[in-house]
C-alpha cells in the first residue's frame, strides 16, 4: 500500500472518515505519521476554540480582579485560584463526571458529556483563569501616565479602556501569554486520558501515538513522531503571536522583544 | 472498621457514612494520599539534583558536556510532558532490561527486538517473574519517580541555570581577586549565593509538581486518582455490602479540594521561604528587611 493510500485512508481517521479500522499489523512509519497527524485535527481543534473564547473571558476576570467592588472582585479571585490551584487532569476528571450526572438529569445535556464539547468547555475555563491571572498581572503595571493622559484628553470610563488601557494591557501581557497559548495546545492530549471516551477510536495525537506504542511496544518511534508534530505546532504558535506581537507594539520606537518560550507545562 | 459496622445494610445516616468511610479499600484510598506525599519527596530532590547536573553541564566548559546539558534542557521543554512520561515509562524499561540482558546473557544470539515483540532471556526480566507483588509495585513506582525526575530536572536545569547566572559578577570578580579557583569560586560564592535567585522558579516548579502527580495514574501506579474511580463507580448490593450510584463526582471533588489546599498552603511557606532567604542579600527585598529591622 502506497504512502498516498495511506493518507487518503487514515488522514481523517481521527473525524471518523476514512478506513474504519485502525492499522493492527505491519505498521510502516508512513501509517504512524498519517495517523498521529490525524489526531492532531484534535489538539488544534481544542487549542485553537478553548484559545480564542477564554481570551474575551479572560479580559473579564482580569477586569472582575482588578476591580475596586468586591462583587466583581471576590468571584474572579475564587475562579482563578480553583482553576489555577487545582491539577487540569483532576479538573478534566471532576467535569467530565459532573456533565454525566448533568446528562442523566437533563437529557438535552448530552453533547456536554462527550469530549468534543465537555473537554472544550473545561479547557475554556482553565486557559480562561490562567490568562485572567495574566493579564491581570499586565492591567496592574499599565503606566500610570498613560491613564493620566487619557483622562487629561477627556476620556474615560469605556472609551479610556478601550483605547488605552485594554490595548496596554495586551501588549505588556502578549510573551507571557504566548506562553499560555503553547501550554494550552500541549495540554489538549490530556484530555483522551481524562474520562472523556474516545469514540470509534478517533483520538488526538498522543490516543494514536499511545496506540502505536501499545501495539508495537516500541516507544522509539510513535513518540519522537508525536513531539515533532508538537514542535510544528509550537512553532506555529510561535510565528502567528510574534506577528501579533509586532503589531501590538508597532507604535513603539524600539524592535519589540521577541516573546521567549518559557513553559510551564503542566497544571 | 467499627463494631456497629457488622451489618450495613440496616444503618442509615451518618453511621452509615462512619462505616463507609473506613472500608479497607477507603483506607487504602487514604494510604495513596501517602504515595502522592512520598512521590513529592523522593522527586523533589532527585529532580533538583539532576536540575544542578544538568546546570552544571550547561555551563561547562568542556563543549560536548556542554551540548549535552543544553540538550537536555530544550528536548524535554519543547514537547508536552504526559508526551515524555508515557514514553520514559516504556523507554526505561526496556533500556534497563536490554543492559541487564547484554551483561546477565552473553550468549543469547536471537534479537532483542522481534517484529512487536521485546524479547530478553528470563534472567534479565524486571522484576524478575518469580518476584513477589511489592517488588512488581515498587519497581513500576521507581520507574515513575525516576520519570518525574528526568522531566522536572530538565525544568529545575534551566531555572538553576539562570540562577547561576544572575548571582552579580562582582562577587564573581571579588572571589578571583581572592585568588580562588575556579571550582572554589562556583562552590564558595556562586553556590551559596544563587538561592535566592533560584527560589521563585523554583517555588514555580513545585506548584507545577503538584499539579502533575495524578499523572502517576497514567503510569500506572495506584495513586489517589485511580482510587477515585475504584470507588466512586456504581455499585450494587449484590457485590458489596454498601451499594451506592454513581459518586465519582464527589471523590474528584474532594481530590480537587485536596490540590487546592495543598497549593494555596504551598504558596505560604514559599512566601515565609523568601523572606527569610532575602536577608542579607543584595537584593532590594533584602534591602527592605535591612530598613524595616533598623
Amino acid at each position: 500500500m502506497s504512502c498516498l493510500q495511506t493518507i487518503a485512508d487514515y488522514g481523517l481517521r481521527s473525524l471518523g472518515y476514512g478506513e474504519r479500522l485502525l492499522p493492527r499489523t505491519d505498521f510502516t512509519l508512513c501509517q504512524q505519521v498519517t495517523l498521529i497527524g490525524s489526531g492532531m485535527i484534535w489538539n488544534v481543534y481544542f487549542g485553537l476554540i478553548a484559545l480564542s473564547a477564554g481570551f474575551l473571558f479572560a479580559t473579564a476576570l482580569a477586569v472582575g480582579k482588578a476591580s475596586a467592588n468586591p462583587l466583581a472582585r471576590k468571584p474572579a479571585e475564587w475562579f482563578i485560584f480553583v482553576f489555577r490551584g487545582s491539577p487540569l487532569f483532576i479538573q478534566f476528571f471532576f467535569g467530565y463526571f459532573v456533565f454525566l450526572s448533568l446528562k442523566q438529569a437533563v437529557p438535552a445535556m448530552e453533547p456536554l458529556a462527550g469530549a468534543a464539547l465537555g473537554a472544550l468547555v473545561v479547557l475554556f475555563l482553565n486557559t480562561a483563569a490562567y490568562s485572567g491571572e495574566i493579564f491581570y498581572g499586565a492591567l496592574r503595571s499599565v503606566p500610570k501616565g498613560d491613564l493620566e493622559a487619557a483622562e487629561a484628553y477627556g476620556m474615560t470610563g469605556w472609551r479610556k479602556f478601550r483605547r488605552i488601557t485594554w490595548p496596554t494591557m495586551l501588549r505588556l501581557a502578549w510573551p507571557a501569554y504566548t506562553n499560555e497559548a503553547i501550554l494550552l495546545f500541549q495540554s489538549t492530549t490530556l484530555v483522551f486520558f481524562s474520562g472523556f471516551p474516545a469514540r470509534q477510536q478517533m483520538g488526538d495525537a498522543l490516543y494514536y501515538a499511545q496506540y502505536f506504542a501499545d501495539k508495537t511496544f516500541n516507544p522509539f518511534v510513535p513518540y519522537p513522531i508525536l513531539a515533532l508534530w508538537f514542535i510544528g505546532l509550537t512553532l506555529c504558535i510561535i510565528g502567528t503571536m510574534g506577528a501579533i506581537n509586532r503589531r501590538l507594539n508597532r507604535h513603539l520606537p524600539q524592535a519589540p522583544s521577541r516573546p521567549r518560550f518559557l513553559p510551564q507545562m503542566i497544571r | 472498621m467499627f463494631s456497629y459496622c457488622s451489618a450495613p445494610e440496616t444503618l442509615d445516616g451518618l453511621v452509615w457514612l462512619s462505616c463507609y468511610l473506613t472500608t479497607g479499600k477507603h483506607i487504602a484510598f487514604y494510604g495513596a494520599f501517602g504515595t502522592v506525599l512520598v512521590l513529592l519527596a523522593i522527586t523533589a530532590p532527585t529532580a533538583l539534583a539532576f536540575g544542578f547536573g544538568g546546570a552544571v553541564a550547561a555551563r561547562s566548559r568542556i563543549a560536548p558536556l556542554r551540548w549535552l546539558g543544553n540538550g537536555y534542557i530544550a528536548i524535554v521543554r519543547g514537547v508536552p510532558d504526559i508526551a515524555f512520561f508515557l514514553f520514559f515509562v516504556i523507554a526505561l524499561d526496556q533500556g534497563f532490561e536490554y543492559l541487564r540482558h547484554q551483561v546477565l546473557c552473553p550468549e543469547w544470539t536471537d534479537p532483542v527486538r522481534q517484529g512487536t515483540d521485546f524479547i530478553v532471556c528470563p534472567d534479565a526480566k524486571l522484576p524478575l517473574s518469580s518476584a513477589p507483588q511489592w517488588i512488581h509495585e515498587g519497581y513500576g513506582f521507581a520507574l515513575a519517580i525516576l520519570t518525574f525526575a528526568i522531566v522536572f530536572g530538565a525544568f529545575a536545569a534551566n531555572v538553576l541555570y539562570g540562577a547561576m547566572r544572575a548571582v552579580p559578577r562582582a562577587q564573581i570578580e571579588t572571589a578571583e581577586a581572592y585568588g580562588m579557583t575556579p571550582r572554589q569560586t562556583f562552590r564558595r560564592v556562586v553556590v551559596p549565593q544563587m538561592w535566592i535567585y533560584a527560589l521563585p522558579g523554583l517555588g514555580n516548579l513545585w506548584m507545577v509538581l503538584i499539579k502533575a502527580t495524578p499523572l502517576l495514574f497514567l503510569l500506572g501506579v495506584e495513586d489517589i486518582v485511580f482510587w477515585a474511580r475504584e470507588l466512586g463507580a456504581a455499585k450494587t448490593p449484590r457485590f458489596s455490602d454498601y451499594p451506592h450510584g454513581d459518586w465519582r463526582m464527589w471523590y474528584f471533588l474532594a481530590l480537587l479540594i485536596f490540590y487546592l489546599a495543598f497549593t494555596r498552603i504551598s504558596e505560604i511557606v514559599i512566601a515565609r521561604l523568601t523572606t527569610r532567604l532575602s536577608h542579607g542579600q543584595a537584593t532590594a527585598a533584602g534591602e527592605a528587611l535591612r530598613k524595616a529591622a533598623a
